[in-house]
């Protein structure tokens, strides 16, 4: 005879796990299906007049040369910030890691760049990086670099890309760190024994271990570089000159806020959301598996 | 202690007797004037708070003209707009397509039975915000427009007089260069300064159908040889630093504040900070005149914001808008308002009255531009301009002229893909609002 072990209902478990969903449902899912709709429509500023078109605000947007353009940046923006601020971060943290005396005020030293909001942190770059009034511009010419990053493009996205990730160093330094000292111990030691210096232990010991780290922080920068940055880029470039550094998220920000085109911005979100969706499952079904744990 | 003890009472008792006599009647105001401006503002609202008592003006700032708009759009959407809110020009052709969404002021003042006399206000300044019929639509607040701002002792020490012509700005900047100046010119907020006004000044044509004024099936034409040949010569003198570009906006400013630049074309209204900043003699003078293309200037055209009273409240609060109207057009608060801020003031009256209190010998070169703006009678291409989305084709105008300034782009290379760009805009706003 079967036997079923029998919990009496309760509608504690429902309660419990409600704030969660509330939250879900009203702050993303909801949401999400107002840009998808809204996505549909060509309306006025005012919702006056609307127009169900189905796709075809899609159509335009994949007809238009710029967003295409604007496609490409961002996925160049978002690799070289993904880049740029993990490799720093694990250097830095490989040092974090060996040092013995006065730990603690590095590590705090090297983690407060996080605690700045995005546009602080653009704010103190667009001053540092004024061609008029800043200081490094000031020290470019002495080296013979004319910086202007209101009129030259790719000196802009520098800036920007430089901006993102230094705000996102403290934050992959963090986990390296963690991840470096929980690698047991007596492995380094074991290598340092075999005669493996300090490079090769790094190198065939401790990037293989953090791995996991890597990975996971790979997922995280991807996403901080497509949609956090938004901060950054409104307050150093406002995406010029020429359109040099609109990434997707703030050129959904510049149509609908500032050209009230909602169809057309909101149609650019959902795709945002997508390839998001698209991004997380790939890394997390093909990387992953590639990942030694 | 007592003191602050009857302070307290005394102040819960007005509010008391202020619940049981009357209840004011609120009027919110939506504004995007932040810092002193917001200052200003707010005291308007206060001296007409207390020369009445039936109602009460609640100003908020919003944000910056962007935010403000936006805000009161998502606003509008939910209900719960505000009775005023200040809308920047470039946001006039989105306002005048949502007709169910606003009050013509016009309309408004007669509704409530507000005496109001259109040929009080400056032709330049209401033209711009006037249907093709001539009825008001919004009432205008802060208007400037761009004039050119020189360094006059650099220009001095240069040998040089202030420039009435292209040719003199030219001649000016080689000067101040040879003298050992940086730069010669800047300026700011381009797509206005030398798209818009400079079509208006020399009576050039931006867009078709009266620069959008006579219907939304507008194109532009700002992409001529005119306009094209005059961006040509600017950025050939970015060779030897006659130009320079210094950014969108106001960015450029410290440039010339700083004296790296010796002049600056750019509104009116940093005179504030002009005045604040610069550690040198200053002075403005009228946009210099391209000999080429007009024998003498037309007149410019203004930026800035007006008031839009939204629809959709009370006919009881719409009479106390309408005094407040009335009260913010009054000789003595526009006069007040156009010294302090260096906005030009928008009744004749109020210019007079400015004259009268000796304001402009007091600060010569004040009054460049109102003498600017009211030069000649406004013709269908200088009386301003009203394209959809012009917000965005703005942003079109200035990424491609910094493609042009960067050497990427022929000036008319730029101006026909910022003209083809920006049809592209009109159709979808002509779509839109239909």
């Amino acid at each position: 005879m079967l036997k079923r072990v029998h919990f009496p209902s309760s509608v504690l478990p429902f309660l419990l796990v409600a704030p969660q969903i509330i939250v879900t449902v009203v702050f993303f899912l909801w949401p999400a299906a107002q840009a998808i709709y809204q996505s549909f429509l060509i309306e006025d500023a005012f919702g006056l007049s609307t127009e169900f078109v189905w796709f075809e605000n899609f159509e335009l947007l994949f007809a238009d040369a710029h967003y295409l353009d604007s496609f490409w940046r961002t996925l160049f923006f978002s690799a070289a910030v993904a880049l740029l601020s993990m490799s720093v971060a694990l250097i830095l943290a490989g040092f974090a890691d060996r040092i013995v005396r006065g730990a603690t005020a590095y590590r705090t030293l090297l983690i407060w760049p996080y605690a700045v909001a995005p546009v602080l942190a653009g704010a103190l770059w667009v001053f540092m990086f004024n061609p008029t009034l800043g200081i490094f511009p000031y020290f470019l010419d002495m080296l013979g670099v004319d910086w202007n990053h209101y009129l030259n493009g790719s000196q802009a996205m520098a800036l920007v890309i430089f901006a993102a990730a230094w705000k996102q160093i403290a934050y992959n330094f963090l986990f390296y760190l963690a991840a470096m000292q929980s690698i047991p111990l007596s492995l380094i030691e074991a290598a340092a024994i075999d005669g493996a210096g300090p490079v090769r232990r790094f190198k065939d010991f401790v990037f293989p271990l953090i791995s996991p780290t890597t990975f996971f922080l790979l997922v995280i920068n991807a996403v901080y570089a497509f949609f956090d940055t938004f901060g950054i880029i409104h307050a150093i470039t406002q995406g010029g000159p020429a359109n040099s550094t609109t990434i997707l998220v703030y050129k959904v920000f510049n149509d609908g806020f500032v050209g009230l085109d909602l169809g057309g911005s909101a149609a650019q979100s959902v795709i945002l959301m997508f390839l998001v969706i698209i991004m997380t499952v790939v890394q997390f079904r093909y990387v992953e598996r590639k990942v030694e744990y | 202690m007592n003191f602050t003890k009857a302070t307290f009472s005394g102040v819960a008792l007005a509010s008391l007797m202020a619940g049981a006599g009357f209840a004011q009647t609120e009027i919110q105001w939506w504004h995007a004037m932040g810092g002193a401006n917001g200052e200003r503002v707010d005291k308007i609202a206060a001296d007409f708070n207390a020369s009445q008592s039936e109602y009460k003006v609640v100003p908020t700032y919003k944000g910056n003209y962007t935010e403000t708009m936006t805000a009161a759009v998502a606003a509008f959407r939910a209900k719960e707009h505000p009775h005023l809110v200040q809308v920047f020009e470039v946001g006039t052709a989105t306002m005048m397509a949502a007709k169910g969404a606003i009050y013509p002021v016009e309309k408004m003042m007669a509704d409530a039975g507000e005496s109001f006399d259109k040929s009080d206000y400056l032709p330049a300044v209401i033209s711009y915000y006037q249907t093709p019929e001539g009825e008001l639509l919004s009432m205008p607040f802060n208007s400037s427009t761009p004039v050119l701002w020189y360094n006059a002792d650099a220009l001095k020490a240069a040998g040089v007089e202030a420039p009435k012509t292209w040719d003199d700005v030219k001649a000016a900047s080689q000067a101040l260069v040879n003298n050992g100046m940086e730069c010669g010119i800047s300026f700011g907020w381009q797509s206005w300064v030398m798209v818009e006004n400079f079509s208006a000044w020399h009576d050039l044509e931006m867009g078709t159908k009266e620069n959008g004024f006579a219907g939304f099936d507008t194109e532009f034409t700002f992409n001529n040889e005119k306009v094209a040949a005059r961006l040509d010569d600017i950025a050939a003198m970015s060779e030897g630093n006659l130009f320079k570009y210094g950014g969108r906006r106001g960015d450029s400013l410290p440039m010339f504040t700083n004296g790296e630049c010796g002049m600056w074309m750019n509104s009116s209204a940093y005179y504030g900070s002009i005045k604040t900043q610069a550690g040198f003699e200053f002075g403005q003078t009228m946009l210099p005149l391209d000999t080429n293309v007009a024998d003498a200037p037309q007149n410019s055209i203004i930026g800035g914001a007006t008031l839009w009273a939204l629809a959709g409240h009370e006919a009881d609060e719409y009479k106390g808008l309408a005094q407040f109207m009335t009260y913010l057009s009054s000789p003595e608060v526009q006069a007040w308002w156009h010294q302090e801020t260096g906005y030009v003031p928008i009744t004749t009256a109020a210019y007079e009255l400015s004259k009268e209190q000796g304001f402009y010998d007091a600060n010569p070169g004040t009054d460049t531009a109102i003498q600017q703006l009211s030069l000649n009678t406004p013709t269908a291409n200088s009386r301003g301009i009203r394209f959809g989305n012009f917000v965005q084709v703005r942003d079109v105008i200035n990424e491609e002229m910094e493609a042009l300034w960067a050497g990427d782009k022929t000036a008319q290379q730029a101006l026909d893909a910022a003209a083809d760009r920006g049809n592209d805009l009109l159709r979808k706003f002509e779509r839109a609002a239909k």
